[in-house]
């Protein structure tokens, strides 16, 4: 089977003075594939995030995507090659509009020179009118990021990540302290940009998980404690002893 | 501005901001010609005002080049006065070259100062400076060059914040005392005057003064057009995301260390060409321009004008070197008081300083 836009993690531990934030992690993302994670506070989900987009680098284990190891490559590059990522506290730039934080993030040229020489074609235009009618931010083109709702941040960096037109997206928490209108309409923006990329969503609401309707990774302490569909994962009595049961 | 209008759109304000730095403009490009008039005449300036001026316009050009790295892009240097300061240094050599065999000692190349210390070659760093292109062009380059390795190194390792702050003002303190040596081969802590003439015009002459007076107005406002280029490109906004959240810029997949060195670089090449200007104006270049003070001194200019308006960032140097002026002469010792108590007020009652005044109290 090929590897291409394969997410491989094996044996992952991550160490912050001697506590063990990342245990030992192993998982698979294939192409394509929709995975949901789940875990108490403090499970390593963010951790996880962060050592597959180069934030933090893991003290032992293998982090491939498709032919390429992560562990030895830093932010911008992960990027660059189509892992976009979502953050658990909504980061958007709050002194540019929505429009410009769309067009910063859309898949261009990186460099400061080619940057001096951009000019926004009809085609770019497009594109980022697309993305505003996606995430139904369209009205608020014009206005700066820092006047946004919580939701509107949130769906503005899911945006930017659309613009980025990664093949592995990794979402984390997208629906904490939204509305359960705004969580709907979340749930049914992350279906429809799945399908020909990778999504990994780590989500606390098993609510939300449930509405997304794929296959749920348990993370306990660091490691994976199970795996599978949601039914069976909310019946497995590991999973009811250490999360849901509570 | 219509005082029937109580909240102007930004529109018709930016206008009037921009008709008004027009006017600014114009005047300042008629003082040498007012200075021309007669003594008796009504609307004569001195040539005290012409070439307090000029030396103003060149601490605008700073201010700009500091406003660009620090207003846009977050980087709070406070040793930009460094790059001012070789740049002066560069066109210093030249003018020193060019005094020739008029020195005291009459040595027909070696300037007084190498013949007092027993020099008798030329130094290997000094060739090449009689050449005025040559000069100019090292005005640019060494700053540039010395952004560039400071810079990396910092930005590379991630160093932020005011861990940059107080390495870029080390740099400038530790330049302060190299110059001050005498086996540096730069004049020690005389460092370089007497000048005689820049490209065959003597220093002292009115037309050469006007001409570099004209030449430093210029360079502000060709400085400005760069500089509002820049900032309003992607690029600047690139900067912009910087400044505001860093890391995330990263995950987009920018090279945060790129674009702070391509903004560090330049802000110091035009602080060099600023200090180039500065050097034949005022007649004396010596390590005192690399005093850590100066450097800060430039950064409350920014400051005061407002931070990340380009605009600001020249309305500051001109604002708050007048008050200088003006105090230095009635209560010289008040002057650092004063200073650093309109830093205080600036900080905490107008962040947007001067600039955001203007606009209103809206955010
Ligand atoms: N930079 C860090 N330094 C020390 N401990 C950390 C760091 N980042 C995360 N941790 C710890 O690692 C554990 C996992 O954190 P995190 O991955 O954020 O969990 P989750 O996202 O599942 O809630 C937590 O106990 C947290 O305190
Ligand atoms: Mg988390």
């Amino acid at each position: 089977m090929s590897t291409k836009g394969r997410l491989y993690l094996d044996g992952v531990s991550v160490v912050f003075d001697g506590f063990r934030a990342l245990n030992n992690l192993s998982l698979v993302v294939e192409p394509g594939e929709m995975r949901a994670v789940i875990g108490p506070n403090g499970a390593g989900k963010t951790t996880m995030m962060d050592v597959i987009t180069g934030k933090t680098r893991p003290t032992s284990g293998t982090v491939r995507f498709g032919d390429h190891d992560l562990t030895r490559m830093d932010e911008a590059d992960i990027a660059n090659l189509g892992i976009g990522r979502k953050f658990q506290k909504p980061t958007v730039f709050d002194a540019l509009t929505v429009f410009e934080n769309l067009e910063l993030a859309l898949k261009a040229p990186r460099g400061p020179f080619a940057c001096l020489r951009w000019i926004l074609t009809g085609e770019a235009k497009a594109r980022i009118d697309q993305v505003m009618e996606e995430t139904g931010l369209t009205a608020r083109a014009g206005d700066l990021a820092a006047i946004l709702s919580h939701g509107q941040r949130q769906w503005l960096e899911i945006g930017m990540l659309l613009m980025q037109d990664p093949q592995l997206l990794l979402v984390d928490e997208p629906v904490a302290g939204m509305t359960d209108q705004e969580t709907e309409h979340t749930a049914a923006l992350l279906r429809r940009i799945a399908g020909e990329r990778s999504v990994v969503v780590v989500e606390h609401d098993l609510e939300f998980v449930r509405a997304l309707g794929r296959k749920v990774t348990v993370l306990h302490e660091g490691t994976m404690l199970s795996e599978g569909p949601i039914d069976q994962v909310q019946n497995d009595p590991r999973v009811i002893e250490v999360y849901l049961g509570r | 501005m219509s005082a029937t209008i109580a909240t102007p759109t930004p529109s018709r304000l930016r206008l009037g901001l921009r008709a008004a730095t027009i006017a600014v403009i114009l005047l300042l490009a008629l003082m040498p010609v007012l200075n021309r008039l007669p003594a008796d005449h009504a609307l004569h300036i001195s040539d005290f005002v012409v070439s307090i001026t000029g030396k103003w316009i060149c601490y605008a050009i700073l201010a700009l080049a500091i406003d660009l790295a620090w207003g846009y892009a977050g980087l709070l240097s406070l040793g930009h006065g460094a790059f001012f300061a070789l740049g002066g240094y560069a066109i210093g050599m030249h003018l020193m070259r060019l005094i020739g065999p008029r020195g005291v000692y009459g040595h027909p190349v070696l300037p007084d100062f190498m013949v007092f210390l027993g020099y008798t070659d030329l130094p290997i760093f000094w060739w090449g400076f009689q050449s005025f292109p040559y000069a100019l062009f090292m005005a640019l380059f060494v700053p540039g060059v010395l952004a560039g390795v400071v810079g990396f190194l910092a930005f590379r390792s991630r160093i932020t914040g005011v861990y940059f702050s107080i390495i870029t003002q080390a740099m400038t303190y530790a330049l302060m005392l190299a110059f001050f040596r005498n086996d540096m081969g730069f004049g020690g802590n005389n460092g370089f005057t007497d000048f005689k003439e820049l490209l065959g015009m003597p220093l002292n002459a009115g037309g050469t003064r006007a001409a570099l007076f004209y030449a430093s107005l210029a360079t502000l406002v060709g400085t400005y057009f760069l500089c509002a280029w820049i900032t309003r490109s992607k690029l600047g906004r690139v900067l912009i995301a910087v400044r505001d959240a860093e890391s995330r810029v990263r995950f987009l997949g920018y090279s945060v260390t790129q674009a702070k060195l391509f903004v560090f670089v330049l802000s110091a090449m035009i602080s060099g060409l600023a200090g180039a200007l500065y050097v034949p104006q005022v007649g004396i270049i010596n390590p005192g321009e690399f005093s850590p003070g100066n450097s800060i001194e430039a950064v409350i200019w920014v400051a005061v004008g407002g931070r990340g308006t380009l605009i600001g960032a020249a309305l500051g140097a001109f604002s708050v070197n007048a008050m200088k002026t003006w105090l230095t002469t009635i209560a010289p010792d008040l002057w650092l008081f004063a200073l650093g108590g309109l830093f205080v007020a600036v900080t905490l009652l107008l962040p947007k300083g001067l600039l955001g005044l203007l606009r209103g109290r809206r955010s």
